[in-house]
């Protein structure tokens, strides 16, 4: 993971039409974690809902083969059940639960080891790429997460 | 309406409407317009699509929909009022089953 570059998701380990689970490590340092607290660092929650959302978000685009983007749209009936601390090693998994016309729906976790940190139900709009950088850098990201 | 299919199909729908984007139910009516007259937000719509696909079983088209009000080759109440809404959910039932 680079947080302060969006970038959480860092190898995903399996997928299929439907499901995705993925590997995120948190850094030991960041300068998110300067402010996210002092003396006492955490993931935030909203990073840790991104991470879910980025899960689902590759899931969708390597279901239409790269040829649509995913953006976040709702986050509906999140828990952010437990603190994620920096060096935490987590995995992240979604699975689609709808894939309709120009969105879709999806179920995210979060775990560290067998504890379920995060969960959420989450939307988003599906749309061909907005401009060709955006599927160039999606393109070249996937092949470093080893989806390509 | 043209059917009863279509008057259950927009009691089905006018209740999704009434729940997901917290209108009013008296004012959802077959000649409203989803988004003009009934003040719903591109977000709240897709909810209601959400719901429409799940409980009528279909994926309603709303990207070929859209393109087709885009483009000019059909007008937008063609989809978007509320009646026209319902006839367009029973014929993608009806393929659905053919």
């Amino acid at each position: 993971m680079r947080l302060e570059y969006f970038e959480m998701i860092d190898r995903v380990l399996s997928h299929d039409a439907t499901h995705l689970t993925a590997q995120a490590h948190v850094p030991e340092a960041s300068p998110v974690f300067e402010g996210h607290f002092p003396g006492f660092p955490l993931m935030p929650g909203v990073l840790m809902i991104e991470a879910m959302a980025q899960a689902c978000g590759w899931l969708m685009v390597t279901r239409s083969q790269f040829s649509r983007m995913a953006l976040l749209a709702k986050v509906r009936e999140a828990k952010l059940r437990g603190m994620v601390k920096p060096g935490a090693l987590l995995t992240v998994t979604a699975e689609l639960i709808h894939d309709g016309s120009g969105y879709a729906v999806l179920r995210g976790t979060l775990a560290e080891g067998t504890a379920r940190a995060a969960e959420a139900e989450l939307t988003l709009r599906t749309m061909a790429f907005p401009a060709p950088e955006l599927e160039a850098a999606m393109r070249a990201r996937a092949l470093v997460i080893g989806l390509a | 309406m043209s059917s009863a299919a279509s008057e259950q199909t927009f009691e089905t729908i006018a209740d999704i409407i009434a729940e997901t984007a917290s209108v009013d139910r008296a004012k959802i009516t077959p000649g409203a317009h989803v988004i003009n007259d009934l003040g719903i937000d591109s977000l709240d719509f897709l909810d209601i699509v959400f719901e429409i696909d799940k409980r009528f079983g279909v994926k309603v088209p709303v990207e070929a929909w859209t393109e087709q009000v885009n483009s000019g080759k059909a007008p937008a109440e063609q989809f978007f009022v509320l009646g026209a809404l319902c006839q367009r959910i029973d014929e993608l039932v009806a393929a659905k089953q053919a």
